[in-house]
């Protein structure tokens, strides 16, 4: 296998280098990729849609269709980590263990066996228990609200910065996820449970096709945002721009919580109960 | 000699893209574990994305986001200034699909885990063989 | 762009791929892995796609890297190739 895998790679590698010869050399102005529609956006991005990042206007007004499946796509990576990875509730651990906080004795509880009652004395720590860190968990919580302001303003700054609902949401996400990693599961599934995330990325992709029907009740195609002028009472180039942050806050919204939701189900395993 | 190094210059970014794209498709015809397997898919996509970034590359040209300030509304922009988006907008949005197939592909190996006890495709290809003679 | 830099960069853009591929212990695999996406992502920054750089420096070497870790961590860590 080895070997058979090694000769038609080391073909394929000189058919294609044998096929680059007929490339345009790299950086060239002229090469036709870089001719035809790609010229319209650079010109006339500004007094389109006043966005002067060509790649946000183009990714959320000019290809917008294109984008909105995109999203499509990633709710439904999420709602298939779901279905593959998922256990049911009723398929109970074998064993919970708990923890006295003042004395530091440890309760392993087999399965039928009777819970302590909710209180400040017992909490319930993971069957492989590594002590909390302190230094991490402090750091951590310490950092976390600034990772998502700063997700905040790059999903806010898009249009005149490199950033945007992609890349704002996917931070938005590995912030709650550095809580869940720092600190245990439990905690954060007790602040963002699956079901609100999974009701929220379900709510961003609505948000973004919800933009476009709007555009269609108020009389313009789908996702043409100028026809929202008049229920935003601004000019069609600035109704463009307004409806540009709409639809990168749907976006947003749905990659954060389809991260967040794929991480629950592929740390756990699928049991929810404890994690990384 | 300076033909070559002309040819070189203009070339080597292709061919840095086709050397990494056969190390991925060798990593997923060879490798016998499944998390290789998924890493080389990952270079593969990663090889690409660079190759459609390095199309829209302009020489002499700046970062696609205009220059703006107050006043300059009757601005001409040339298209030669600034480099290609179109495939950046592409390959933005591949990169994060990229991200939500990697999850899926990761829970399908944990199912094979779940069932086989093992992510060795040799170990898992033996174990079915007896599954299946045994039936 | 300077291409000394580039060089350089996608001389270990290729080092990194081969290595994460290379080593037995699947965490330092998923470690590697990160570097390399990291490596990509500069050079994506200097051939002038700021938003690609940026997307792959969140997703590539933050996200990914956690689902693989993640992954790991529910499996098995050794590896016989």
């Amino acid at each position: 296998m080895k070997l058979i895998g090694m000769i038609s790679i080391f073909w394929l590698f000189i058919v294609l280098v044998y096929g680059t010869s007929d490339f345009s050399a790299w950086g060239d102005p002229e090469s036709p990729c870089n001719l035809h529609v790609s010229n319209y956006y650079i010109e006339h991005a500004m007094s389109d849609t006043s966005v002067p990042n060509i790649v946000t206007a183009i990714l959320a007004d000019y290809r917008g269709f294109d984008t909105m499946f995109e999203t499509a796509v990633i709710f439904s990576a999420g709602i298939a980590c779901f279905f593959l990875l998922r256990r049911p509730k009723y398929d109970a651990p074998e064993a919970v263990v708990f923890r006295h906080i003042q004395t530091g004795i440890t309760l392993r509880i087999e399965k039928g066996g009777r819970l302590p009652k909710e209180s400040d004395e017992f909490e319930r720590i993971d069957t492989q228990w590594v002590p909390y860190d302190l230094v991490i968990q402090v750091t951590s919580r310490i950092l976390v609200p600034f990772i998502q302001l700063f997700a905040l303003y790059v999903v806010a700054h898009g249009h005149h910065s490199p950033g945007g609902g992609f890349q704002g949401g996917v931070i938005f996400g590995a912030a709650i996820i550095l809580f869940a990693v720092s600190n245990t599961l439990r905690k954060t599934t007790h602040r963002v449970s699956e079901k609100r995330s999974a009701v929220l990325c379900a709510i961003g992709v609505l948000i973004y096709a919800g933009t476009g029907v709007c555009c269609l009740l108020a009389g313009g195609n789908f996702l043409d945002y100028s026809a929202l002028s008049g229920l935003l009472g601004v000019d069609p180039v600035t109704a463009r721009s307004h409806g540009i942050m709409m639809v990168e806050m749907g976006v947003g919204l749905a990659v954060t919580m389809v991260m967040i939701w794929i991480y629950y189900n592929l740390s756990s395993a699928g049991k929810q109960h404890e994690g990384l | 000699m300076d033909d070559m190094i002309a040819i070189i210059l203009s070339k080597y970014n292709y061919w840095t893209v086709i050397t990494l794209m056969m190390i991925g498709l060798y990593a997923m015809i060879v490798k016998n574990n499944l998390i290789k397997k998924i890493i080389g898919m990952n270079i593969f996509q990663t090889s690409i994305i660079l190759f459609y970034v390095s199309m829209g590359m302009k020489k002499d040209a700046t970062i696609p986001i205009l220059e703006h300030h107050p006043g300059m509304q009757e601005h001409v922009y040339h298209a030669a200034d600034y480099i290609n988006p179109l495939p950046h907008v592409l390959m933005l949005t591949a990169i994060v699909v990229s991200v939500a197939t990697l999850g899926v592909a990761l829970s399908l190996a944990l199912k094979v885990y779940d069932q086989y006890g093992t992510l060795e495709e040799d170990e898992i290809n033996a174990k079915i063989r007896k599954a299946s003679v045994k039936s | 762009m300077i291409w000394q830099v580039e060089f350089i960069i996608l001389f270990l853009v290729i080092i990194c791929g081969i290595a994460a591929l290379w080593v037995k212990d699947l965490l330092s695999a998923a470690i590697l892995f990160g570097a390399y996406s990291f490596m990509m992502c500069i050079l994506w920054a200097v051939m002038g796609a700021v938003d690609v750089a940026f997307t792959e420096a969140s997703v590539g070497a933050g996200v990914s890297t956690i689902f693989f870790v993640a992954a790991v961590f529910r499996t098995s860590r050794r590896t016989k190739d």
